[in-house]
């Protein structure tokens, strides 16, 4: 295994194409609609909450996406929404168990410490927590998993059992039992905020910039608010 | 719908030319004609043969449009409000004593959720194209007074790569406008791959936001240290040791209490070491909801002696057009609300 990277390192080699190495594809399925999971055998150690870079050709710039598979897993996941119009997402979605494509080693600091937390992400950016769970388990923490449909809400069951009450699926166009209905920012306004000692947010930037004002405007300092963004 | 010949490369504009029926030299004459005459129909083209001009009327169109709002500030300031991407942009005009400057924005909306900005607010509606991005300067009343360029606006200019360097090559080459590179420069939060690309392909100015040298601190400020961290940034700019006319230089929001330190002049100091570089020392303006505050003018001057004591070349960058909502993204968003009728949180409404 290659050695886990952090942080504090002082360039950023792993981005070179050059140093993009091939990796064989062992799933690639639709798990919701629109949405996918790919794997590939784990080469690397890695943090949960770090993400890799993406291409089928590292002459075009690759695409950055969260790891959603447990540090000890003997696969690296990856979940991706496919952009029908994007340069990436409609050539991976095409990609069969076997075939090839490039990937960086992992990098980030999108990290969590043991210790109460809440976490709250939109659609695939459930990928880091997916993670972390796996990874440490989710003792001490609250996770809110927004989503438009129940079907996007990925793990819904294995968080459900791991976490119980912990876990708050919410939906904006579906009702169903157990779930939220509504944002997860509205969630944020409505409800009692828990006793966490920090909040990380994953999801798109709308969800991230809202999250943090509601938690800013509700008392929380915004140095116990990490956010991951996705661009 | 007609497809705009506004942001079309010298490459593109020869595949009109050859869908016309002209020939290639023609392709630099429409480009004369847009990019420099500033022409608003291909009717007034009057170096083309009649019967492509047609041919490129039926095709396409300039797509110059005006702003549909301004808004002027007692120092001069202006405000052009442009309706794109299904939202609003901003270009703010500058002038001063000895120069003009137009800062341009190239997404409707942001990715990148800084903390401090209005824009990210506002979510991620869409790319700018390069005739989008090229349209706030040619549309400006003000055009023929810029002197300089900066892309400062609303988005981050390297998320939105393909688009920006096409707007900087038609401005900055023979065939497009002809600017000289050191007139305009491009602020980013620091997108590495994207970074090299622009350094590798052009050679405007760069601006990096840098906002705190502290690794946890520029976390919670900007979410893309997350990704990619200013230490990354700095080891790229180091190694490539920029010794052309590129200016580089990096941009400080000095946030009062947070980041105007003798703890934070000493560290930016050691992070910058090795790299040819100035500072701009800029101050907040506060915006809705924010728990950042502005830094009194004392206290900049204090921390910008103390980055010049340590052999920084650092200048307080004079706030302009605070009447006007000076923050970027602050009069889109403004807007955008009226737009959709619903305030959203943070709203300055």
């Amino acid at each position: 295994m290659i050695p886990v990277r952090g942080s504090t390192e002082k360039s950023a080699h792993h981005l070179d194409p050059a140093r993009l190495e091939q990796v064989r594809v062992s799933e690639n399925a639709e798990v919701a609609p629109g949405i996918y999971r790919l794997a590939f055998p784990r080469p690397w150690d890695f943090i949960p909450g770090q993400c890799i870079a993406l291409t089928l050709d590292p002459r075009r710039p690759a695409r950055f996406y969260s790891i959603a598979s447990g540090a000890q897993d003997p696969a690296v996941e990856v979940l991706y929404d496919l952009v029908p119009d994007g340069e990436l997402t409609p050539r991976l979605a095409l990609l069969a168990p076997g075939d090839e494509l490039f990937c960086s080693t992992p990098f980030g600091a999108f990290r969590d410490v043991e210790g109460p937390s809440c976490w709250v992400a939109t659609g695939t950016g459930i990928a880091p927590f997916i993670s972390m769970a796996r990874s440490r388990g989710a003792e001490g923490k609250l996770l809110l998993h927004g989503s438009r449909s129940a079907a996007g809400l990925l793990e819904r069951p294995w968080f459900s059992s791991l976490m119980g009450g912990s876990y708050v699926p919410c939906c904006t166009r579906e009702k169903g039992e157990g779930i939220y209905p509504g944002r997860t920012t509205a969630w944020l306004s409505e409800k009692r905020l828990p006793a966490a000692e920090r909040f990380l947010l994953c999801g798109n930037a709308e969800m991230v910039v809202e999250a943090r004002d509601i938690l800013i405007g509700r008392g929380v300092p915004f140095a116990d608010v990490v956010a991951e963004i996705y661009f | 719908m007609k497809t705009s010949l506004l942001g079309a490369t010298r490459r593109r504009l020869e595949e009109a030319a050859a869908e016309a029926g002209l020939p290639g030299y023609a392709a630099g004459q429409i480009a004369d004609w847009i990019y420099r005459k500033r022409v608003t129909s291909f009717e007034e083209m009057s170096n083309l043969p009649r019967a492509g001009r047609d041919l490129l009327a039926e095709r396409y169109e300039i797509g110059l449009s005006s702003p549909v709002k301004v808004r002027e500030s007692a120092d001069g300031t202006k405000k052009y409000l442009f309706a794109c991407g299904g939202g609003f942009v901003e270009a703010a005009w500058i002038p001063e004593k000895r120069r003009g400057t137009l800062c341009l924005s190239v997404q409707v909306g942001c990715k990148m959720g800084c903390l401090f900005c209005m824009t990210g607010k506002q979510g991620f509606q869409a790319h700018l194209s390069a005739g989008e991005i090229l349209n706030q300067y040619l549309s400006l009343p003000e055009r023929d007074q810029v002197t300089n360029i900066v892309f400062m606006g609303m988005g981050e200019p390297l998320d939105n790569l393909d688009n920006v360097l096409d707007s900087l090559e038609i401005l900055t080459g023979d065939d497009g406008m002809g600017l000289s590179p050191t007139r305009i420069t491009v602020s980013t939060i620091g997108l590495l791959p994207a970074l090299r690309t622009f350094l590798d392909r052009t050679r405007c100015h760069l601006a990096v936001s840098l906002h705190t040298p502290f690794e946890e601190e520029r976390r919670r400020l900007m979410p893309i240290e997350n990704v990619h961290p200013l230490s990354e940034v700095l080891a790229e700019l180091r190694a490539r040791k920029e010794r052309g006319q590129r200016r580089v230089s990096f941009e400080y929001i000095v946030f009062g209490g947070l980041n105007d330190t003798p703890r934070h002049a000493r560290e930016l100091a050691r992070v910058l070491d090795g790299i040819r570089c100035r500072i701009n020392l800029i101050a907040f303006h506060a915006i809705p909801g924010t728990p950042l505050a502005s830094s009194p003018r004392q206290k900049m001057e204090e921390f910008e002696a103390m980055l010049r004591d340590r052999g920084l070349l650092t200048t307080i960058r004079q706030s302009r057009g605070q009447d006007i909502e000076a923050a970027c993204g602050l009069l889109s968003t403004r807007e955008l609300v009226r737009a959709r009728g619903t305030p959203a949180a943070g709203s300055v409404e």
